[in-house]
C-alpha cells in the first residue's frame, strides 16, 4: 500500500532521511518511534509528499507519488493525514471542519456531506459538538475532530504525526481510543508516537528510526524484548 | 465667527453636494485597492520570482512618491501619451487605488504569513488545491488578522481623496476651497469640511468595530 524506496531527505546541509526503504500492507498499523530529531515525522511527512524527498521513490497503491506528473491532490484524498497541533479550521464549525473537503474536493451533496460528518462524529463521541467553534474545544476533543475530518475524505490510509504529544495527560486515552477503534476496522495506519504502551498494544509493526536511518523493523513483541540494535535498547530502556 | 458662517451658510449645500464624489472615489479606489492588493499580496508569497519581483518594484515605486505627484503625473500624462483625455475622478480613482494598493499589498502579506502554516498542511492534507485553499482556508484567517490595519487603511484612502482636488475632482475639499474664494473666509468652509470628514472617519470606525465582532465570533 506505502512503500519507500532508498528514501533521501535533506534540509540544505541537513540530512535527515537516509536511504529509508519500507513498506506498509493494506490493513497495516506501523509505529514509527525513535529520539526526537530522528525524521520520523519527515518520513511520515514525505508519504504524503508534504515534504517532497531528495532522493528516492515513494509509492503508493502502486503509483510513484514524486514523479511530477502525478496528480498529488488525488492521492491525497485517499491518505488522511493528523497533525500534532490538531490544525482544525479555526474560523468554521466542528460541522464545516468535516464538511469542507468533502463538499469542495469532492463534490459531494450538502445533505450526504452533513449525513456523513455527524456519523463520524458520533463514532469519535462529538456529535453534540458539532456547532461548536474549535476554540471551545479541549485538546482532546480537538484531536478526535480531526481525526474525524480526516474521516470524512474516506482515506485508505491514516498518517498520524505525534498525535497525542500536544495533549494533557488525562486527554490522551480518548485519542488513543479512537486510533484503536480505527485500526479495529483495518484501516492502514502509520503512527508517529512517543505512546510505547500504545505501539506495543496496536501496531503490527514497529520502525526504529535512529539519526535518519531505519534501523530496526520488527513486530513490537520482538521489538519492545529483545531489540536488536543497542541503540533500540537504549532508547528503551529511557523511555519504558 | 457665527456671522461669518451665516455669509457662508448658502454656500454649504454645494460642500455638501460634494460627499457624493468623496464617497464615490472613495468606494471605487477602495474596492480596487482591496482586488488589486491581494492579487499583489499574493504574487509576493507566490514562488515564481519574476511576478514577485514585480510586485515589489510596483510596490517600491508607490511608497517611494507622494501621492500628489502620482495623481498630477497620471492626469496630464495621459492626454499627453495617448491623446485620451481623462477625467479629473477617472484619474483620481486610479491613482489612488493604485498607491493603496502598494500599502494594503503588504498588510495583506503580512496577514497571510501570521496564518499558521499548519493551516496549509491541513488543507494541502486533504487534497485542497492551492486555490481553493487561498480563499477559503488562508483569506479568511488573514483578514480577521488585519482588519484593524484594514480600517486604518480605508481611512487614509478617504483622507487621501482630498488630494483630487489639485487636478479639480469636485470632492468636499474642493469645494471648500471654492468657498473660501468666494467669500474670502478661510476658516468657517474648511472647518465645515473638517467637519464632514470627522463624521466620514467616525462611521468608518464604527463600521469598523462591527465587523471585527463579527469576524470574532469564532474566539
Amino acid at each position: 500500500m506505502i512503500k519507500v524506496e532508498k528514501l533521501h531527505k535533506s534540509f540544505g546541509k541537513l540530512h535527515v532521511l537516509k536511504d529509508i526503504t519500507t513498506e506498509i500492507k493494506k490493513g497495516e498499523v506501523v509505529a514509527i518511534i525513535g529520539p526526537s530529531g530522528s525524521g520520523k515525522s519527515t518520513l511520515l511527512r514525505c508519504m504524503n509528499l508534504l515534504e517532497v524527498p531528495t532522493e528516492g521513490k515513494v509509492f503508493i497503491n502502486g503509483q510513484d507519488i514524486t514523479l511530477p506528473k502525478t496528480d498529488i491532490l488525488q492521492v491525497r484524498q485517499n491518505i488522511g493525514m493528523v497533525f500534532q497541533h490538531f490544525h482544525l479550521f479555526p474560523h468554521k464549525t466542528v460541522l464545516d471542519n468535516l464538511t469542507y473537503a468533502p463538499l469542495k474536493v469532492k463534490k459531494l451533496s450538502k445533505d450526504v456531506a452533513k449525513q456523513k460528518a455527524m456519523e463520524l462524529l458520533k463514532r469519535v463521541g462529538l456529535a453534540d459538538k458539532a456547532d461548536v467553534f474549535p476554540s471551545r474545544l479541549s485538546g482532546g476533543q480537538k484531536q478526535r475532530v480531526a481525526i474525524a475530518r480526516s474521516l470524512a475524505m474516506e482515506p485508505n490510509i491514516m498518517l498520524f504525526d505525534e498525535p497525542t504529544s500536544a495533549l494533557d495527560p488525562e486527554m490522551v486515552k480518548e485519542v488513543l481510543d479512537v486510533m484503536k477503534g480505527l485500526a479495529d476496522t483495518g484501516m492502514t495506519m502509520a503512527i508517529v508516537t512517543h505512546e510505547m504502551g500504545f505501539a506495543r498494544e496496536v501496531a503490527d509493526r514497529i520502525l526504529f528510526l535512529e539519526d535518519g536511518r531505519l534501523i530496526e523493523d520488527a513486530p513490537p513483541t520482538e521489538f519492545f524484548s529483545t531489540p536488536k540494535s543497542p541503540r533500540a535498547a537504549q532508547f528503551l530502556e529511557k523511555v519504558l | 465667527m457665527i456671522d461669518n458662517f451665516k455669509t457662508i451658510w448658502p454656500s454649504v449645500p454645494y460642500i455638501l453636494e460634494g460627499l457624493q464624489v468623496t464617497l464615490q472615489l472613495m468606494l471605487f479606489a477602495g474596492l480596487f485597492s482591496l482586488i488589486w492588493g491581494t492579487v499583489l499580496a499574493v504574487l509576493k508569497v507566490s514562488s515564481i520570482k519574476l511576478l514577485k519581483w514585480i510586485a515589489v518594484v510596483y510596490t517600491f515605486y508607490f511608497r517611494g512618491t507622494p501621492l500628489i505627484l502620482n495623481v498630477m503625473l497620471f492626469y496630464f500624462s495621459v492626454p499627453q501619451l495617448t491623446g485620451y483625455k481623462i477625467d479629473a475622478l477617472e484619474a483620481g480613482f486610479i491613482v489612488l487605488g493604485l498607491n493603496s494598493a502598494a500599502y494594503l499589498s503588504e498588510t495583506i502579506r503580512g496577514g497571510i504569513l501570521a496564518v499558521d502554516k499548519g493551516q496549509r498542511e491541513a488543507a494541502m492534507s486533504l487534497g485542497v488545491p492551492t486555490s481553493r485553499m487561498m480563499i477559503d482556508i488562508i483569506f479568511p484567517q488573514a483578514i480577521k488578522n488585519i482588519l484593524p490595519a484594514l480600517v486604518n487603511e480605508s481611512i487614509l484612502l478617504l483622507k487621501d481623496t482630498a488630494i483630487v482636488s489639485v487636478i479639480g475632482g469636485a470632492e468636499i475639499m474642493f469645494r471648500g476651497g471654492v468657498v473660501t474664494g468666494e467669500h474670502y473666509l478661510f476658516f468657517e468652509p474648511l472647518m465645515i469640511v473638517a467637519g464632514l470628514y470627522l463624521v466620514m472617519v467616525f462611521l468608518l470606525t464604527l463600521l469598523g468595530t462591527y465587523l471585527e465582532g463579527r469576524v470574532r465570533r469564532s474566539d
